[in-house]
C-alpha cells in the first residue's frame, strides 16, 4: 500500500480491479505525495475535494469495465476543465474558469478516471524548460537544479515524482517527448488529428496534438486508447474506427525495418547521445529488426520552419486574449487600443510576446512570401522526406533530444539555444506523424536520456509495439530519490 | 535582413502589444538572432514547391444547418472582467 | 422603347470626368445557424442570446462549417453565371476590434469559392453587363454599441459568426443609377435563389463602395477611395455623388487623391477619412489552420445547378415570348419572384396582356398605398384573374371593374359574387341598349339635330347620358356602335 504510487498505471488498475486497494486509498496516497512535493511546483491547481468525492463514488459503485476505472489523474493546465480554473500557465488566464470540458479530458473521465489537479506548463505551451510559466518554473525530480523539460514540464515532473499515475500533455514541437526524455518517462505524440483539439488552449493549430505521458509503454497504450477518437467538433479530427492499442500490444518485432536517418547525427552532439543511439539500434537488431540507413535531407531546416509556422499561428490564436470576454484586463489605458496593448503586455510573459511579434512579422505585408510562404514550402519538403522514407521502413529511430536535462536558468538568455533543444522532435510535428519517446539510459551525471521512434501516420500501434519490445530488453530503471519530501 | 527598433515597434503595434522602452534593445537583439537562425531557409530553392496548406489529406467536413447552440448568455458573460446582465463592456473608442 | 443616352459625367474646368465605381456587397446568407457554429441567425434576439462559445472565441473553441452556407454560396455563384471553384481555402483576416472576438475574421482570400461571373442591368440606354470578380464566404462581426453608457462600449455578439457572402464587382459601374440597378438586380437574383433576403433595414445587405474618377477617354483608373459599410441604396448614391465631386475638385485644384478608407456621414451627407495612413491595416491573411481546404465534388455543383429556380433574366425572356409582354412589362413583373409567381398564376386563368396592365396599374398602386407586398395582397391571384376575365369577356366595363376592385380590397370577396350581388353586370344586350339610347335621343332632339349638322363633339355627351342612365353598366363598345347607327338614321 505504501508503495502503490510508484507502480505503473496498469499495475494500479489491476490493484483496483482486484480490490487490493480502493480508489479512495489510492487518491489519498497521491494527495499525500502532492502535498509533500510542493517544492517541485508541478501543480497550478489541485482538485482534492472533488477527487475524493469521485473516488468515494467509484468505491460505492465500482465499474471495472472501463479503461481507467477509479484512477485519479492530473492533467496539463492547457486542457479546459469544466468549473476548474484553466490558466495555460499565463497571467492572462489566471482567473479563467471554463464552463466546458475539453474532448480529451472528457474521454478520460468517460473511461472512469477523475481529475486530481492541473499541472504547470510553459505559458501557452511556449517553452522547452517550463521556465516561462507565470506560476514559476517547475523542478525536475531528477535533480533540484534541473529543468523538467517543456512545455509539459509539470506533467513530466508530477509523473516522475509519483504525483499522478499517468498524465497527458500537448506536443507542438516536442512538448511531450522532450520532458519525457528529461525525466525518464514515456511520452507519445500521436498522429495529427488522432486526439481532438477541442477545448485545448491553442498554441499552433496545425501542430498541436495531445498525447499521453506514462511510466511504461503499456500504460501509454491504455491512455492513448482512452483519450483518442473522432470528434465532430474538430474539423481536423480524423474519422476512423477506434483502436484497442493496449489489447493489441505485442513485443514481437521480428522483420520490422527500422530507419536510421543520418541527418540526426548533428554537430556538437554529446558522445553519450550517440552511444545511446547505438545501444538502441543494437537492442532492436537483437530483437530481429532490420536496420536501414535512410536520409531525411531537409531535417536541418525543420527548426527554422517551425519558428515561422508556430509563431505565425500563435500570433493569430492569441489575438482573442484582449481582456473583453474573459481573463486578465488592464485597468490602464484611455481608449480601446490602449486597453488592448496594456492588457496584452501585462498579461503575456516575455517568451509569448516574443513569439507573437515573430509571428506577426512573418505574416505582415511584404514579408509573407519570404517567411511564411517559404516555410510552408519547406514544410512540404520535410513531409515528403518522411513520405519517401516510409516507403522503405516501418519506423524511424532517433535520439529524443540532443542533451539530457539542463540547469535551470542555463538557456533563458539565449532563445536560439533553447529552441535547438527541439531539433529532433520538431520535424515530426511538421509532418503530422506519431512519435514515441522512450527512456533508454542515463548520461554520466545520472540524468535520463530518451530515444524516439517515429511512425507512419496512424501507425501508433506499430511504434508502441516496438517500444514495448524495446522496454522489455533495455533494462532501464528509473530510480529517482525523493529528495523533495 | 535585420530588424530595427522602429520596425519592431510597428509590428508590436499590429500585435497590440506595447513594448517597454527599457526592453526594446534586448528584444531587438533576441529577435535578430532568431531571424538570423530562421533565414537559413534562404539556402533552399523552393521555386517549384507547392506550399503545404494542410497536413491532413482530406476535405473539409461540414455539419448540418441546425440550431444546436446559443442561449447560454450567463456562461458567455461569466468570465468577463467587465460586463452587465446583457453585454460585455469594452473600453471606449475604436 | 426609346433609348436615352448615358449621361453621368462631372464637368470641371479642366475637362469632363467619368466616375468609376466598384462594389463589395456583403450579403447575409439565408441559413438557420451560423457559418461555423450552431447558434441561431434570427434577427432581433435579446443581446448575446444567440452566441455560442465558438462565436465568443473561448479558448480551445474550433470552427465546423455549415454545409448549407456552402451550398447557398454555390447557388448564388451559379445565379451570377460564375465559375464555381472546386477547391477553395478559408483564411484568417487578422485585426483587433471590440466586436471581433477571435481577433480575426475567417474569410477567403486567395482561393474564393466562386470566381468570375456577370450580372445584366437594364438601363434606359440599353442593357449593360457588370462583371463579377469573385464571391467568397466569411464571418460577420458582432456589434459595438457606443451610446448606452458614457464610460464603456457595449458588445453584442449575436451577429458574430453569421455567414456573409462578399460579392465583389469589377469596376464596371459608372453612375449612381447603375449602382441602384446593380444592387436591385443582385437582390432580385438572391431572392429568387433564396440565398439572401436582401433586407437592408436589418443589415442583410450592405456594401463597401469603391469610387474613383478619371477624365473621359483616359485608359488608366484614378486613385480610388473605399467608402465602408453603406447600408442603403439611397446612401450609396449620395455617397458616390459626394465622393466623386470631392475627387474632381481635388484634381481640378491640382491635388492628389489619397487612397484611403472613408466613412459616409448620413447626417452631414459627406464622406470623411476613417483612419490615417500610419495606422493602415495589415490584415496578415493566412490559411486558417483550424480548417481544411474545401473541396467541392462536381456532382454537388451539378445537382445544385439542376435544382436552381428559373432566374429573372430567363424568366423575362419567357414572359416576352410566352405572354406577349413588352420588355418593360416583363422587367417589372420579374423584379421579384413573388410578383412573377402571382402574375403567372393570374395569366394562367385570364388574358395575359390585360392581366399585366391591371397588375402594374391598379394592383401595384393599391399595394404601394397600403404599404403591402404582393405576398400579403388582400386580393388573391385567383380572384384577380377572375376580375381580369370579367373585363375581358365584357361582363363588366373597366370603370365598373375599378369599383369591383375597391370592394375586393375591402372584403377580400370573389369578384363574381360582388358583381352578382351588386348587379354590376355590364349591359351588353343590344335590344336593351337600343331602348335606352332611343329614349335619350328622343329626349334630346335639339342636340341630335346639332350633331347631324356637324357638331360631332356631342357624341361624347350621348355616351355619357347612356352611362348615366345605365348606371355605368352599358357596354361601351356596343354603346358606340348602336349610337352611331341610330344617329345616322
Amino acid at each position: 500500500m505504501s508503495n502503490i504510487t510508484n507502480q505503473s498505471l496498469s499495475e494500479i488498475l489491476e490493484s483496483i480491479k482486484s480490490k487490493k486497494i480502493s480508489s479512495l486509498e489510492l487518491t489519498q496516497a497521491y494527495i499525500k505525495n502532492i502535498e509533500n512535493a510542493k517544492k517541485l511546483n508541478a501543480f497550478v491547481t489541485t482538485t482534492f475535494d472533488q477527487a475524493l468525492e469521485n473516488a468515494k463514488k467509484f468505491d460505492n459503485k465500482p465499474n471495472n469495465e472501463q479503461l481507467l476505472s477509479g484512477v485519479p489523474l492530473a492533467v496539463k493546465d492547457l486542457f479546459c476543465t469544466e468549473n476548474v480554473k484553466t490558466t495555460a500557465g499565463s497571467n492572462i488566464l489566471n482567473n479563467f474558469v471554463p464552463s466546458y470540458e475539453s474532448t480529451v479530458t472528457k474521454n478520460l473521465w468517460n473511461n472512469g478516471a477523475f481529475l486530481l489537479g492541473k499541472l504547470n506548463c510553459d505559458e501557452f505551451a511556449m517553452g522547452s524548460s517550463n521556465e516561462t510559466s507565470f506560476f514559476g518554473n517547475v523542478i525536475n525530480p531528477v535533480g533540484d537544479h534541473l529543468v523538467p523539460g517543456g512545455s509539459s514540464g509539470g506533467s513530466s515532473s508530477a509523473l516522475a515524482a509519483d504525483l499522478t499515475p499517468a498524465t497527458i500533455g500537448t506536443d507542438t514541437g516536442g512538448s511531450i517527448r522532450q520532458p519525457a526524455s528529461f525525466t525518464g518517462t514515456v511520452g507519445l505524440k500521436p498522429t495529427y488529428g488522432l486526439c481532438s483539439r477541442w477545448g485545448i488552449v491553442a498554441f499552433a493549430s496545425s501542430l498541436d496534438q495531445a498525447g499521453p505521458m506514462t511510466k511504461t509503454v503499456n500504460d501509454c497504450s491504455i491512455m492513448l486508447e482512452a483519450m483518442s477518437g473522432f470528434d465532430e467538433k474538430d474539423s481536423t479530427s480524423i474519422n476512423k474506427k477506434k483502436e484497442t492499442y493496449s489489447k493489441n500490444l505485442k513485443d514481437n518485432i521480428k522483420g520490422l525495418k527500422i530507419g536510421i536517418p543520418k541527418e540526426y547525427r548533428v554537430d556538437n552532439m554529446p558522445k553519450e547521445i550517440d552511444e545511446l543511439w547505438e545501444k538502441g539500434k543494437k537492442i532492436l537488431k537483437d530483437l530481429g529488426a532490420q536496420l536501414i540507413d535512410i536520409s531525411l535531407p531537409h531535417t536541418k531546416y525543420a527548426l527554422p520552419t517551425y519558428y515561422i509556422v508556430a509563431p505565425a499561428e500563435a500570433s493569430s490564436n492569441l489575438a482573442r486574449y484582449d481582456g473583453v470576454r474573459y481573463g486578465y484586463r488592464s485597468q490602464k489605458g484611455k481608449d480601446l487600443i490602449e486597453m488592448y496593448e496594456n492588457t496584452r503586455s501585462e498579461g503575456f510573459g516575455d517568451e509569448v510576446k516574443r513569439r507573437i511579434l515573430i509571428g506577426t512579422y512573418v505574416l505582415s505585408s511584404g514579408y509573407y512570401d519570404a517567411y511564411y510562404l517559404k516555410a510552408q514550402k519547406v514544410r512540404q519538403l520535410i513531409k515528403k522526406d518522411f513520405d519517401d522514407s516510409f516507403t522503405k521502413v516501418d519506423a524511424i529511430l532517433t535520439p529524443s533530444t540532443p542533451s539530457s536535462a539542463f540547469k535551470i536558468g542555463e538557456k533563458t538568455n539565449d532563445p536560439v539555444s533553447m529552441y535547438l533543444n527541439d531539433i529532433f522532435t520538431v520535424p515530426v510535428n511538421l509532418a503530422g506523424l506519431p512519435a514515441l519517446s522512450l527512456p533508454a539510459g542515463l548520461d554520466k551525471q545520472g540524468y535520463p536520456l530518451g530515444l524516439q521512434l517515429i511512425g507512419k501516420a496512424l501507425d501508433e500501434q506499430k511504434i508502441l509495439n516496438i517500444g514495448y519490445a524495446f522496454e522489455k530488453n533495455c533494462g532501464y530503471k528509473n530510480e529517482i530519490k525523493k529528495w523533495w519530501s | 535582413m535585420s530588424l530595427d527598433k522602429e520596425k519592431i515597434k510597428h509590428v508590436a503595434k499590429l500585435a497590440r502589444i506595447s513594448v517597454d522602452e527599457a526592453k526594446v534593445n534586448s528584444l531587438t537583439k533576441d529577435l535578430n538572432s532568431i531571424f538570423k537562425f530562421i533565414e537559413q531557409l534562404n539556402e533552399l530553392n523552393t521555386d517549384k514547391v507547392e506550399p503545404l496548406t494542410s497536413i491532413l489529406n482530406q476535405s473539409l467536413r461540414s455539419r448540418k444547418d441546425e440550431i444546436s447552440d446559443g442561449k447560454i448568455r450567463e456562461k458567455i458573460l461569466k468570465n468577463s472582467p467587465k460586463k452587465n446582465e446583457e453585454f460585455f463592456c469594452s473600453s471606449k473608442g475604436g | 422603347m426609346s433609348k436615352e443616352k448615358f449621361d453621368y459625367f462631372i464637368n470641371g474646368e479642366k475637362g469632363k470626368y467619368e466616375v468609376v465605381i466598384g462594389l463589395e456587397v456583403h450579403a447575409q446568407v439565408l441559413s438557420s445557424s451560423k457559418l461555423f457554429s450552431g447558434s441561431s441567425t434570427k434577427f432581433g434576439a435579446d443581446p448575446n442570446k444567440q452566441v455560442s462559445l465558438i462565436d465568443s472565441a473561448f479558448p480551445g473553441m474550433l470552427p465546423v462549417i455549415n454545409e448549407e452556407c456552402v451550398k447557398q454560396a454555390v447557388r448564388t455563384g451559379l445565379g451570377l453565371n460564375a465559375k464555381i471553384n472546386n477547391y477553395s481555402v478559408f483564411d484568417r483576416k487578422n485585426y483587433f476590434y471590440a466586436d471581433l472576438p477571435q481577433g480575426y475574421q475567417i474569410s477567403q482570400y486567395k482561393n474564393p469559392i466562386v470566381g468570375e461571373g456577370k450580372v445584366l442591368l437594364d438601363m434606359p440606354y440599353g442593357s449593360k453587363e457588370i462583371g463579377i470578380e469573385r464571391l467568397h464566404l466569411e464571418q460577420d462581426a458582432g456589434k459595438s454599441i457606443h451610446d448606452m453608457d458614457p464610460s464603456s462600449t457595449y458588445v453584442d455578439l449575436n451577429r458574430s459568426g453569421i455567414a456573409l457572402m462578399e460579392i465583389v464587382s469589377k469596376p464596371h459601374l459608372r453612375s449612381p443609377d447603375e449602382v441602384n440597378a446593380y444592387i436591385k438586380k443582385l437582390r432580385t437574383i438572391m431572392r429568387y435563389l433564396g440565398t439572401c433576403d436582401g433586407n437592408m433595414q436589418e443589415g442583410s445587405l450592405r456594401a463597401d463602395v469603391n469610387v474613383s474618377v478619371r477624365k473621359v477617354g483616359d485608359k488608366n483608373f484614378g486613385t480610388r477611395c473605399e467608402i465602408k459599410n453603406v447600408n442603403s441604396i439611397k446612401f450609396m448614391q449620395m455617397a458616390i455623388e459626394y465622393e466623386a465631386n470631392r475627387q474632381v475638385e481635388l484634381l481640378e485644384d491640382g491635388k492628389e487623391i489619397d487612397q484611403e478608407t472613408r466613412l459616409f456621414d448620413t447626417k452631414k451627407n459627406e464622406t470623411r477619412s476613417m483612419r490615417s495612413k500610419e495606422d493602415a491595416h495589415d490584415y496578415r491573411y493566412f490559411p486558417d489552420p483550424d480548417l481544411l481546404p474545401l473541396k467541392l465534388e462536381q456532382k454537388l455543383i451539378d445537382d445544385l445547378k439542376k435544382s436552381l429556380p428559373e432566374l429573372p433574366d430567363n424568366k423575362k425572356e419567357r414572359f416576352i415570348q410566352e405572354y406577349g409582354l413588352n420588355s418593360y412589362e416583363a422587367n417589372v413583373l420579374v423584379s421579384e419572384k413573388e410578383i412573377s409567381d402571382y402574375y403567372e398564376e393570374v395569366a394562367k386563368l385570364s388574358d395575359k396582356k390585360l392581366a399585366a396592365t391591371w397588375m402594374m396599374g391598379d394592383l401595384f398602386a393599391m399595394l404601394n398605398d397600403k404599404g403591402l407586398n404582393i405576398s400579403n395582397s388582400p386580393i388573391s391571384a385567383k380572384n384577380f384573374a377572375e376580375l381580369v376575365q370579367s373585363i375581358k369577356s365584357g361582363e363588366i366595363s373597366g370603370r365598373i371593374a375599378k369599383e369591383v376592385f375597391e370592394i375586393m380590397v375591402e372584403s377580400g370577396d370573389n369578384p363574381k359574387k360582388i358583381i352578382e350581388s351588386k348587379g354590376m353586370k355590364q349591359q351588353s344586350d343590344p335590344k336593351e341598349l337600343e331602348k335606352i339610347i332611343n329614349e335619350i335621343l328622343s329626349k334630346n332632339k335639339d342636340k341630335v339635330d346639332q350633331y347631324k349638322a356637324g357638331k360631332e363633339k356631342l357624341f361624347g355627351f350621348f355616351v355619357g347620358q347612356v352611362m348615366k342612365l345605365s348606371g355605368g353598366k352599358a357596354n361601351p363598345q356596343l354603346t358606340n356602335e348602336i349610337l352611331k347607327k341610330l344617329l345616322k338614321g
